[in-house]
């Protein structure tokens, strides 16, 4: 079984994706991420698995990096935060319409703008909604532990390949920075040429004899083409959403009152549910782990049972117009935010709950 | 394709002296009667089927005239985003280090938008080619000014001609990468003779040998008409080009083996202006 160490959450990500068997990182140093280049640059894969890494001129270089990688079948990945990731955006929408697998890290931090480097939960509705031009989507997972944040290497790699699609991991600058032990897989050698070849027949690997040439583009400019490529797509997001929800749902069973709260927030939420209860409040956790597919029968369902939600976020109110989309307006469900870096603390939002939820 | 030769009895095995090579497709090029593109794309597959890189080639198109190049191009390709693809190229050399790798970019793509990631790569030192098509003009979107638009010129975004002073300089970015240490082959042609086709098909092929020494990119800028932007006839714009193109953008070799060229006295007033 895997090795425990005790790492940063960016550190998690690098390892992990070595062991995993990535082909290529490509990145661009921004605070509160950079740890995840230095750790890759420090431990040189490139003379062990022959993974690439490279530390490419700005973001922009780093998501076509990315585009033409994917674009021949290699396993491909950066990391970035939110300023960084805004930049990459354009690469993203023409991964999705292209229909190229990669990875993109996203450790958040507060906006708009170039904002601060302390971690936010802001960049929501980007990640999920889109963020780049077209509709599309990427598949977005968010870790709530440094555990996680290398086990979704593997998981957002793997979907990625499965849907043919650009997977993000949203995690926040508390997470990557913080260190907590974490129990890394066993490495997984990287896939050779041939089996590149084999695995993924769309890719631009050199026309073999006997086969037509790859054109790897998101460009139709037929509307009747561009149409289908659209349907075609909406068809992709429909199956993730039938098959790739991912949720916790932590003392659900009899509670009477939710927290319903992602990544860093769903930790604070989790200890405030355990003082919620030493008080007697019958209080859950319900925590969203993809953002897109997002759980919304698990969320409807609950929303059957609960007397009320209190969505915790490190945000102006983002998740939230999910949760009320997915259960409907028959019970009170309110927000509470912080930003600009500001973490709030677990008898706050237990405060908060009584407030605006059991004693409205 | 219905054939409308005269006299197709003279189609005879012994008869055959030159044929479309088999990485051209078999289709109507997208690009203007009198454009370079087509002798380019035809010099360029000419020579990975010479070098045998037919299923060992991966290229990327632009975003501009040339953005369905992957159309005609009977290669695996990727289409990039506007200015991108040098870091396209970069991932897929270096994931793939066995690949031939080209960009192929106009003036736009390659000196506006994708200067940040075309001045990288070659101080990187990246083992691909860039084939630079330069026209000085945006042929796709209509005419407008480029990067490489001469002083004076006339475009429909410098209707009255450039004026250095209100819209800049043309930008001379093959001179300029040329002096960076990670370029390894720097040369400049044009296609609008057939002893200057047969100069380019032979640096595209210089180029292409280079990939495989590792010592950096090989850049081959084409200097080609643009007829329709250019607002004349196919005759006219390659007069026009030698005339007015060829004194700012001298055809020649510019870095060889990694080292400059000495530039000749008589060009060296236009080159350092």
């Amino acid at each position: 079984m895997g090795e425990l160490r005790l790492m940063k959450g960016n550190e998690a990500v690098a390892e992990a994706a070595i062991r995993a068997g990535c082909d290529g990182y490509f990145g661009y140093p921004i605070t509160p991420q950079s740890e995840v280049l230095e750790y890759l640059m420090a431990e040189k894969p490139y003379e062990t698995t022959g993974m690439v890494v490279l530390q490419a001129e700005s973001e922009l270089g780093a998501v076509n990096m990315l585009y033409g990688g994917a674009g021949t079948g290699k396993m491909v990945m950066t990391s970035s935060s939110s300023p960084g990731i805004s930049l990459m955006q354009e690469g993203i929408s023409y991964m999705a319409g292209a229909e190229l697998p990669s990875l993109l890290v996203n450790i958040v931090r507060g906006g708009p703008g170039l904002g601060t480097i302390q971690p936010s939960q802001a960049d929501y509705f980007q990640a999920v909604k889109g963020g780049g031009h077209g509709d599309y989507h990427m598949i977005v997972l968010a870790p709530a532990s440094v555990q996680e944040m290398a086990d979704f290497v593997k998981i957002g790699f793997d979907a990625a390949f499965r849907y043919r699609t650009p997977v993000m991991i949203l995690s926040d600058g508390a997470i990557g920075q913080m260190m907590e032990k974490v129990v890394l897989p066993d490495p997984i050698p990287r896939r050779t040429e041939e089996e590149i070849i084999a695995q993924c027949p769309w890719a631009a690997t050199g026309r073999l004899p006997g086969r037509e040439h790859i054109i790897i583009t998101s460009l139709c400019l037929d509307p009747a083409g561009q149409e289908k490529l659209n349907l075609r797509l909406q068809a992709k997001y429909r199956e993730i959403e039938e098959n790739e929800v991912r949720f916790e749902a932590i003392r659900c069973e009899d509670a009477e009152y939710l927290f319903i709260a992602f990544g860093l927030s769903a930790r604070i939420c989790q200890k405030a549910t355990d003082i919620a209860r030493a008080n007697g409040v019958r209080v859950g956790l319900f925590r969203p782990v993809t953002l897109f597919p997002f759980p919304k029968k698990q969320l409807y369902e609950l929303g059957q049972r609960v007397k009320g939600m209190l969505v915790v976020e490190m945000n102006a109110g983002q998740m939230i117009e999910d949760v009320r989309l997915s259960v409907g307006c028959h019970l009170p469900i309110e927000h509470y935010g912080r930003f600009g870096g500001i973490i709030p603390t677990p008898d706050e939002v237990v405060r908060i709950l009584e407030q605006k939820i059991i004693n409205r | 394709m219905e054939d409308t030769f005269a006299h197709p009895e003279l189609r005879t095995p012994e008869n055959l002296v030159y044929k479309r090579t088999e990485l051209l497709v078999d289709r109507p090029l997208s690009y203007c009667p009198g454009c370079g593109h087509g002798v380019v794309h035809r010099m360029l597959m000419e020579v990975v089927e010479e070098i045998g890189g037919r299923s060992k080639t991966i290229g990327i198109s632009p975003v501009g005239c040339s953005v369905l190049a992957y159309d005609f191009l009977n290669v695996d390709m990727l289409g990039a985003a506007h200015g991108r693809a040098p870091a396209l190229a970069t991932a897929i050399k270096r994931l793939w280090p066995n690949r031939f790798v080209f960009t192929y970019q106009g003036d736009g793509d390659l000196a506006a938008i994708g200067t940040a990631e075309t001045i990288h790569v070659c101080n990187r030192g990246e083992n691909f080619t860039i084939i630079f098509i330069n026209n000085g003009i945006y042929g796709m979107t209509g005419g407008q000014m480029a990067p490489t638009t001469l002083p004076g010129m006339r475009s429909s975004t410098s209707p009255y001609g450039r004026n250095t002073q209100i819209m800049g300089h043309p930008l001379k970015i093959t001179e300029l990468i040329a002096r960076l240490p990670g370029t390894y082959y720097v040369t400049r042609q044009s296609v609008h003779t057939p002893a200057a086709v047969r100069k380019t098909k032979k640096a595209l092929k210089k180029a292409f040998e280079c990939q495989n020494l590792g010592k950096g990119i090989s850049f081959v800028e084409v200097v080609s008409n643009c007829n329709s932007g250019w607002k004349m006839s196919p005759v006219q714009a390659n007069k026009w080009m030698e005339e007015n193109m060829f004194p700012f953008y001298p055809p020649g070799d510019i870095k060889v083996d990694g080292e400059l060229v000495p530039v000749k006295e008589t060009e060296k007033s236009e080159v350092v202006k």
